[in-house]
């Protein structure tokens, strides 16, 4: 039993010290102050680390470090990083996020940087996904990989269907679909479409021209005609039974079941090229193929349907001390050998085009759906909302597939519900428009 | 006949219902031992197993060489031991000076405050970030720790406990002209020790277990606690399971053992305090 | 409350300035005021535009509040918490005075040992527990599943169906939290006076009608102090969900404190994070009063 004082000040020492640590510990230094900050996200994040070496051995004086923030805690980090101005120099960020980020004033131009640069050129990357990184004509980042969806399917068991070649039109694809359901049987399904994803429906969407919103993105514009189309398409889809009404939580093991035939057909992006790769037995190797997306319409044979023209790119804050040489990293990760080398160790497709000659990909047939694909891609709608909107469209087209309500009654709350949310945004557009006057 | 078998199945049935209770509770924390030390791929067997084919240490060291979770250790110590630190004086000064020190509107104050305890702390949050911001304390261990420094909790204790200090002792020492602090200090402090050692428990276990204040205000991954640490591993990892596992470990161990050594003290300060009104 | 008998000196007055004065600066500074400027971002439309341009905030009134009550999201994070403590609340209760009756029941052994066993969840790392479960909930390779078959009941996707992934969360926060309630009810149960049951037994009372009226009434204190502190507590269900299922699968799990956080750090909506804010604090105030008084109510 120690006595009162003798213990005051035995705990005052050790808590003494702790206070000064902490103090110590509150000035912003940090380690590595002269480095160069890069925040990669998710599997890229650590990926992107291996590539570093190299850009130090040309680069001596430049020290480069990398935190790796997983993608579902990714935008409210970069959001609180920005409030809290303790952005990083360089960031890898989703294109569809770079209009919020514009907005906020947060992202260096790059144009100057760009043309000046003698590794990048605007010509030498897929057009539709340079496009996405132009926000109001402003060029807010340089696309790092690509990231669009394409149709993987079991070429086996579509071949048994009776269906010679994968479809390439919305007709023949609800035709193979009928098929491949009808030889499948109960308890098994021809395609799988999770009910949480936005992708799907905004996808069918842009391919048969529905615009989603009003031309300045002030309004929604879900009830057009080109949009019930496409919904009353896929919503169809699965009230004839050729789709399970599950969300991504509700799969098991997606591999698994894809192997098993419980489903012939899958929209997905390329990740799962090495996932399939890797997870599904080897009996299956030669079993599955890629596709690009069929086209609306019934009787056209023009090129493949739009796809998304997703991906990261890479952006340049406007708060770096370092931006001279956090401009040399990107230049460094976008030259075509570091884009083949990302994709061998990450599996994420380069947005340049010459970085698809090299034979790691030229040769790889499954691959080859995607490039094809990217030359047909259109961007989402670019503006802040955007993220919360694609969202709620998935939110609001659930209880249609589950025929709780109609598809006309779905988009008619989805319309109200996004013309709500855009609300501000109308105001926004009206001041800027008011002052310019 | 019948009442003899009574007699003994009764202390039977209890016990034996307080075993089936004691390892329905203790099953996921062992569990979560065991599968720390299994060799990976062997927790996501089928049928899962309890115990480990053979013991392994992997996980541990991939945690702390390649994943560094041990600056997140050092990280939750220093924050956990700085909070404790402040919150016990702050908290017991005011918690003294509501139950002893005689002044107007004392009692009226104190139930007004008492009426905090209702707000939850999330409401606060947004804009006490913004606080941080214009302070300049976003992404710095100073932010984490001072909205924590003191609390209507702690001084909610500290109070109840220090009603029982006896009036006279204090008046006495007035009398002999020894100054508030004085008697505070030397008087007071060492009769408040077991509420002292129960609210330092408890501050140092609601900081070394806080995840969304630091997850909210640290941007940097090297200044981040375990908690926020093991959130930001299972967004890539959680195929890893042992991994995982492994982290849990090293998050709860050490307030475990703290528990452990300190728990007759922590205990009674709560059911002394909870139940005084 | 004690009547003072003596009044305070100025010197005490001064004294209990210093003594008060970091304590409360803290409180006032990092709490309530930072309740007072939540109170009033949720009047006002602040959100990322206001964040590039402070101009783009506009003073709104209560349309974030009335937003919120027509927003079928909102609607459901609202009912998922209600659905939490309703559940949770009186799960807790029960779990925790079974154990207090068992460990403090005469015919135990090794009390010490059991009482720190069922406190042992209280102190655990809720994520690094949240982690575990998510394992412990795993449809194929979980441990509960695997409890469940062997016992020959059907394994259930516990976080992955909409249906029972609140249900999962329920059993994690009681396993949890069960622990410290336990602690208060076997201290209740300590101060009822042994003679009470002498004299019951010796009326001929049971087991069962000594409980339902000496021990039940005469813990009705405790009952009322572990019934507001669950319900206060789960109200503010945030880390559980964001853990394990990020508010899925499809909102299931969604409650106000995780929307809350998502509106005002995901999207920037500030104004409308502290709206929601809001409306938890009243809606925590109510149920606090109602159940306040039903309990208060039920001891005469």
């Amino acid at each position: 039993m120690a006595r009162g004082r003798g213990t005051l000040r035995r705990a005052l020492s050790p808590g003494v010290l702790a206070v000064l640590l902490a103090a110590a510990a509150c000035a912003r230094g940090g380690p590595g102050r002269g480095a160069v900050r890069l925040w990669g996200l998710g599997r890229e994040g650590e990926v992107v680390k291996e590539l570093l070496p190299a850009f130090h051995e040309r680069y001596p004086g430049i020290n480069v470090e990398v935190q790796q923030i997983p993608w579902t805690a990714a935008h409210e980090k970069l959001l609180t990083a920005f409030v809290g101005e303790s952005l990083p120099d360089v960031a890898q960020i989703g294109n569809t996020w770079l209009p919020e980020f514009r907005t906020l004033g947060a992202l260096e131009d790059l144009g100057p940087r760009v043309a000046r640069s003698s590794v990048i050129a605007p010509g030498s990357y897929f057009p539709g996904i340079w496009d996405t990184n132009l926000v109001e004509g402003v060029l807010c980042g340089v696309p790092w990989y690509v990231d669009t969806r394409v149709l993987f399917y079991r070429k086996d068991l579509l071949a048994a269907a009776g269906v010679a070649a994968p479809p390439r039109t919305w007709t023949e694809w609800h035709d193979a679909l009928r098929r491949l359901k009808a030889r499948a049987g109960p308890g098994r399904w021809a395609i799988l479409l999770p009910t949480d994803e936005w992708a799907q429906p905004v996808i069918l969407g842009l391919q048969n021209r529905a615009s989603l919103l009003t031309a300045d993105g002030g309004d929604a514009a879900f009830r057009s005609r080109a949009f019930r189309e496409a919904a009353t398409f896929y919503v169809d889809l699965f009230r004839e039974g050729l789709a399970p009404a599950v969300a991504n939580t509700q799969i098991a093991n997606l591999y698994q079941q894809f192997a098993a035939g419980d489903f012939a057909m899958y929209i997905t992006g390329p990740w799962n090229l090495g996932e399939f790769r890797r997870r599904l037995p080897a009996s299956l190797k030669d079993a599955w193929a890629t596709a690009p997306l069929p086209a609306a319409g019934g009787g056209e044979a023009g090129g493949p349907g739009v796809s998304l023209a997703g991906g990261s790119s890479l952006v340049l804050f406007r708060s770096s001390k370092r931006s001279d040489d956090a401009w040399k990293l990107i230049e460094f990760l976008s030259e075509p050998a570091q884009q083949v080398r990302f994709y061998a160790l990450a599996g994420d497709l380069p947005a340049r085009r010459d970085a698809w000659s090299d034979p790691l990909l030229s040769t790889d047939a499954a691959a080859r759906a995607f490039e094809e694909q990217l030359g047909h891609v259109a961007a989402a709608p670019r503006i802040p909302e955007w993220e919360q909107i694609a969202q709620k469209v998935a939110e609001h087209l659930e209880p249609a597939i589950r025929g709780v309500v109609t598809v006309d009654a779905a988009l008619e709350a989805l319309d109200k519900d996004v013309s709500a949310l855009l609300t501000k945004r109308r105001w926004v557009l009206a001041q800027k428009a008011a002052h310019a006057r | 006949m019948r009442r003899g078998v009574k007699r003994l199945a009764a202390p039977f049935a209890v016990n034996a219902l307080l075993v089936l209770g004691a390892a329905l509770t203790l099953a996921p924390l062992f569990w979560m031992v065991s599968a720390s030390v299994m060799p990976t791929g062997e927790a996501s067997s089928f049928p899962p197993g309890f115990i480990p084919s053979r013991i392994t240490f992997e996980h541990y060291r991939d945690l702390f060489q390649r994943l560094s979770l041990g600056r997140a250790f050092g990280s939750s110590l220093l924050l956990a031991s700085s909070v404790t630190f402040c919150s016990v004086i702050l908290n017991s000064m005011a918690g003294y000076a509501f139950a002893k020190l005689r002044f107007p509107g004392r009692d009226g104050l104190f139930r007004l405050l008492l009426l905090g305890m209702v707000i939850p702390v999330q409401i606060a949050m947004l804009p006490l970030f913004l606080l941080m911001r214009s302070l300049g304390l976003v992404n710095t261990y100073l932010g984490v720790v001072l909205p924590s420094a003191a609390g209507i909790f702690g001084i909610f204790l500290v109070r109840q406990f220090a009603r029982s200090i006896p009036d006279e002792l204090l008046d006495a020492a007035r009398v002999d002209g020894a100054s508030e602090w004085l008697i505070y200090r030397r008087l007071v402090l060492p009769l408040l020790k077991p509420v002292l050692v129960t609210l330092g428990v408890f501050m140092f276990l609601g900081t070394w277990n806080d995840f969304l204040w630091p997850l909210v205000v640290l941007t940097d991954d090297t200044k981040y606690t375990l908690p926020v640490a093991l959130a930001n591993l299972v967004g890539e990892h959680a195929q890893d399971t042992e991994l995982m596992m492994a982290g849990s470990v090293l998050t709860v161990l050490p307030v475990l053992l703290l528990f452990l050594g300190l728990q007759r003290a922590y205990i009674e300060g709560i059911t002394a305090g909870g139940l005084k009104e | 409350m004690r009547v003072e008998t003596r009044r305070g000196t100025p010197a005490e007055a001064r004294a209990a300035l210093f003594f008060l004065a970091p304590g409360l600066f803290v409180i006032v500074v990092f709490f309530l005021l930072p309740i007072a400027a939540s109170f009033l971002l949720s009047v006002t439309d602040f959100d990322l535009y206001a964040l590039a341009d402070p101009s783009n905030a506009r003073v709104t009134g209560v349309s974030n509040y009335r937003a919120l009550l027509s927003d079928p999201v909102f609607l459901t994070a609202l009912k998922n918490t209600l659905v939490f403590v309703l559940l949770g609340s009186p799960l807790t209760v029960i779990v925790a005075l079974s154990a207090a009756l068992l460990v403090n029941a005469r015919l135990a052994r090794a009390k010490g040992f059991f009482r720190t066993t069922f406190f042992a969840p209280v102190v655990t790392t809720l994520v690094a527990v949240a982690v575990v479960f998510r394992y412990v909930y795993h449809p194929r390779f979980g441990l509960l599943n695997r409890g469940l078959t062997l016992i020959g009941l059907p394994a259930v996707d516990w976080l992955g169906d909409p249906r029972f992934a609140l249900v999962a969360i329920v059993l994690l926060a009681v396993w949890k939290n069960f622990g410290f309630s336990t602690i208060l009810f076997v201290a209740g149960l300590q101060g009822i006076p042994e003679s009470l049951y002498e004299a019951a037994r010796l009326d001929g009372a049971g087991g069962w009608q000594q409980f339902r009226r000496i021990t039940l009434p005469l813990l009705a204190p405790t009952m009322l102090l572990v019934g507001l502190t669950r319900t206060i507590d789960y109200f503010q269900l945030f880390a559980e969900p964001y853990v394990m299922t990020s508010g899925g699968p499809l909102n299931s799990t969604l409650t106000m404190a995780l929307l809350m956080y998502k509106e005002g750090f995901r999207f920037w909506n500030m104004g409308r994070g502290a709206a929601i804010a809001f409306v938890l604090f009243g809606v925590i105030l109510v149920a606090t009063l109602i159940q306040f008084r039903l309990q208060k109510g039920g001891e005469t």
